[in-house]
């Protein structure tokens, strides 16, 4: 293929928002006629690119050439006029319309100001025959499955630009399996027609089922350009997460604390959509640390746990009997602490004060009517400002405008005043300077060791590999393993699981 | 000093005084109070008796504006609540009896408490945005109270009725009524917790539902609250007049007590409130309409008077504005430049 001249090149790609840079100097490449993966973990620059590439955004520096020729693309539109055509993950058609209207919004055949209808769905019924569909095109889109309307959708994307280059941001995150191959069928026959596809995909599966070539970002920079026969699923999802396996920390010895008593067991607890069914064991005393790649569903599994989205199938067991976990209030009441990994949305009120942030759980769960006495507030505030070093130690201060490290620890102050018995942590790490973070994990293993028995979730496996007893390893939305943590698990380890999935 | 001037209610309180003693040159005896026929009588007086059934209607929207939402509706509730208690008044053979006004009060608010529980319904329930659930009753509202009296103005004679809006104790009932309410409100959200739990949902309602906070229930809590203080005031407002209008009755009161909730310093976009701030943003508002007639403004220009007043009003109560305000007075140190203009500066383009 190095003979061929790339339909696409970008080179040097640089985006900058107000302070942050989302990309550097990235360089991009597309061939007509491969399926092209880009990956990275969330906030690696995917979205970015793929914007700066459809017209969504300016880039700040780089240039982008289309068949040789320098472009500046300047809107979706002007994307679109140059055969830019995306197809994001939610459908942006018009679920009321039919699915000829939809084809061809924007761009019906006319005649004297009058829509052709007839020819209309002559050419719609053409089309969709074409990429081996059948459908009735003159029925209402939202008579279709999703996977129907997400194939509707690039039916339209490809005729409508006559696309050479079809992006496809994660189309696949809402299809199940058998519909999975439904699209995979059309974009190989649009393969075949020489359409150039770029692939966003957190299912490393379908990565090495569908795609000829990957190219891989993290933290806004390029890590590399692969043939995907060339780059096994570790070396992928290394890149990916950027360790080099030499060189790591000697982990420190885990002694493996009493087997204490259980505190929560989920059976076959699942989620369409979320989280595959899982069964889970946690006991007291117990960090169980959650490991995967952003988008496995960590961040799923806990929340069904706490009854922060519900659950579809499964049971969960707690001491003194079966719990129905419709909403978090219940998982409350039954001993259950939840950290959002999204502090400022999930988390922290920002306007309220320091002080009524932290006591903002417990009385929620005494309910409006009994509100706790001044003098209790003030002690347990003060305690805990104190015990976790929280700054300013003004329990009066603004919430929102305490620096990240120390509005973590106000959430966490706000779940430890509540006595859990288990206390779910997602990235309680993330974004927090490395004093904070380093204090954050020893209270942590401290509040383990006292009876707690704790969920720990991070991107960071040495974290969860120095913090957990056992670890549970997902991918593609399924808990694929269950490892014992001793000298013999390390990351390497975990890596393998992740990329093979459970079975190696 | 610095201290009262930093004081969240010294703004709406000075804008009120100012108000009140600009009324001064033109009305002498303007605070003069004095009492005829067992009476009392004077300007604030009867800035008081109209003032009340908006003060009321403020102090329900403030807990809604608190949660994110909006309550357009409460007009519409207080001509229902004035036309059911007209409407059964008016069918009793002794109009006069204290226990046919009792029942026709309880039957008028129990009216109101379903009302209010319909707009929660439609805003935690359903999820239909606030502005557009609450537009449904204030538009239908109004046609509900229209069947209630049959498409005419119910006029009543019932001195017991007529005490609600008028003098008890020499003094105006509805003096009684509004400070009973915001003690009552008072001690409801800083008493108990309803406040901060109300504050949470407002601020951020995801983040407070996964700190267990029930925040559907107290959304449908605080429609229910204004929807009944909405109904107490209109039965002043009916009372007062001795009649029942469909039509007219607390006739786009809800724009002038959200205005009131936003000059007392509630953020429209929820989180913190002020019951007092919203106390005397109606109080500012009503005596804004009293000051128009008392100066002499012309009837055709009392609209533009008033809505300038009120922008000059708003723009007093930022302190952004009035630190550029200020800005040519004071010497040193200059005022820190407005965050505003740092946005402005070109981004730096690497290459």
């Amino acid at each position: 293929m190095a003979e061929t001249q790339p339909v696409l090149r970008m080179t040097g790609i640089s985006k900058e928002f107000t302070a942050v840079r989302a990309l550097s100097e990235v360089d991009f490449r597309l061939y007509p006629g491969e399926i092209h993966a880009l990956l990275g973990e969330n906030g690696a620059g995917k979205s970015t690119l793929i914007k700066v590439l459809t017209g969504v955004y300016d880039l700040d520096a780089g240039a982008v050439e289309l068949n040789g020729e320098q472009v500046r693309i300047t809107s979706p539109h002007h994307a679109q006029q140059l055969g830019i055509s995306t197809v994001y993950q939610e459908v942006n058609l018009c679920p009321n319309l039919t699915v000829a209207e939809n084809i061809f919004l924007g761009r019906e055949q006319t005649a004297g100001g009058l829509i052709k209808w007839r020819s209309t769905r002559t050419a719609a019924r053409r089309l969709v025959a074409k990429f081996g569909l059948d459908l009735d095109v003159s029925a209402p889109l939202g008579e279709y499955p999703l996977a129907i309307q997400q194939l509707v959708a690039i039916v339209r994307a490809v005729e409508g630009s006559s696309a050479r280059v079809l992006i496809l941001d994660e189309p696949t995150s809402s299809l199940d399996r058998d519909e999975v191959q439904v699209l995979f069928s059309v974009m190989r026959r649009l393969k075949e027609e020489g359409v150039a596809i770029v692939f966003v995909s957190h299912f490393l599966d379908q990565i090495y089922e569908i795609c000829d070539r990957m190219t891989i970002l993290r933290n806004g920079r390029l890590v590399g350009e692969h043939l995907v026969s060339e780059l096994d699923r570790v070396g992928l999802v290394r890149a990916m997460i950027g360790k080099e396996l030499g060189g790591l920390e000697e982990l420190a010895e885990h002694d493996r604390p009493p087997i204490g008593d259980p505190v929560l067991r989920a059976e076959g607890l699942g989620r369409k959509g979320g989280i595959a069914p899982f069964d889970l064991d946690l006991r007291s005393g117990e960090v169980v640390g959650l490991a995967g790649l952003l988008g496995s569903g960590r961040t799923e599994l806990a929340r069904l746990l706490f009854g922060a989205d519900t659950a579809d199938s499964g049971r969960v067991e707690m001491p003194g009997g079966p719990v129905a976990l419709r909403g978090p209030h219940v998982a409350i009441g039954r001993g259950i602490a939840f950290c959002s990994e999204n502090r400022r949305a999930e988390g922290l009120i920002p306007e309220l004060t320091v002080r009524e942030n932290i006591i903002l759980a417990m009385q929620a769960a005494r309910g409006w009517t009994r509100r706790l006495p001044r003098e209790k507030v003030d002690e347990l505030v003060a305690r805990y400002i104190r015990v976790l070093d929280i700054r300013p130690g003004d329990p009066e201060a603004k919430a929102g405008a305490l620096s990240g490290g120390n509005q973590q620890k106000v959430l966490l102050a706000r779940w430890l005043i509540t006595e859990p018995k288990l206390l779910i942590l997602d990235e309680p790490t993330r974004g927090i300077d490395v004093g904070a973070k380093a204090e954050i994990q020893k209270l942590v293993a401290g509040l383990a060791a006292e009876g707690l028995s704790v969920l720990y979730i991070s991107a960071e496996l040495e974290e969860v590999l120095r913090l957990s007893h056992t670890i549970g390893v997902l991918r593609d939305r399924t808990l694929v393993a269950r490892l014992d943590n001793g000298p013999d698990v390390t990351e390497e380890r975990i890596m393998e699981t992740i990329a093979s999935g459970g079975h190696a | 000093m610095s201290r009262v001037v930093r004081h969240h209610l010294f703004w709406p309180a000075a804008i009120l005084i100012a108000l009140l003693l600009f009324n001064l040159p033109f009305t002498p005896n303007f605070f003069a109070i004095h009492v005829r026929n067992g009476h009392l009588y004077g300007s604030l007086v009867s800035i008081l008796i109209f003032g009340t059934p908006l003060i009321l209607v403020a102090l329900g929207m403030t807990l809604v504006i608190a949660t994110g939402g909006i309550d357009l509706s409460v007009g519409a509730v207080m001509a229902i609540a004035g036309a059911l208690a007209c409407w059964y008044i008016s069918r009793q053979p002794d109009q006069n009896s204290v226990g046919a006004v009792l029942i026709a009060v309880a039957l008028a608010l129990a009216a109101c408490v379903l009302l209010g529980l319909w707009n929660g319904f439609l805003v935690a329930r359903i999820g239909v945005q606030p502005i557009i659930a609450t537009l449904v009753l204030m538009v239908a509202g109004r046609g509900i109270a229209q069947l209630i009296t049959g498409g005419f103005i119910i006029t009543v004679l019932s001195k017991p009725y007529a005490t609600i809006g008028g003098y008890a104790f020499t003094a105006p009932t509805g003096v009684f009524i509004v400070t009973l309410a915001v003690v009552a409100m008072l001690a409801l959200t800083r008493r108990t917790a309803l406040g901060l739990l109300v504050e949470s949902v407002g601020g951020n309602s995801e983040a407070s539902r996964l700190a267990g906070v029930r925040a559907r229930r107290i959304k449908i809590m605080v429609y229910i609250f204004c929807a009944l203080l909405a109904g107490i005031a209109g039965l002043m407002n009916s009372s007062n007049l001795s009649d029942a209008d469909a039509n007219h009755a607390g006739l786009w009161i809800e724009l002038d007590a959200i205005l009131a909730v936003v000059i007392g310093g509630t953020p429209l976009t929820g989180g913190r409130f002020s019951i007092g701030g919203s106390v005397l943003g109606a109080l500012i508002l009503q005596t804004l309409k009293t000051t128009i007639f008392t100066i002499g403004i012309p009837s055709q220009a009392n609209m533009v008077f008033e809505a300038a007043v009120v922008i000059i009003v708003c723009l007093i109560q930022s302190p952004d504005f009035r630190r550029r305000l200020m800005a040519p007075f004071r010497s040193a140190p200059p005022p820190p430049a407005p965050a505003a203009v740092s946005t402005q500066e070109p981004v730096e383009v690497s290459s």
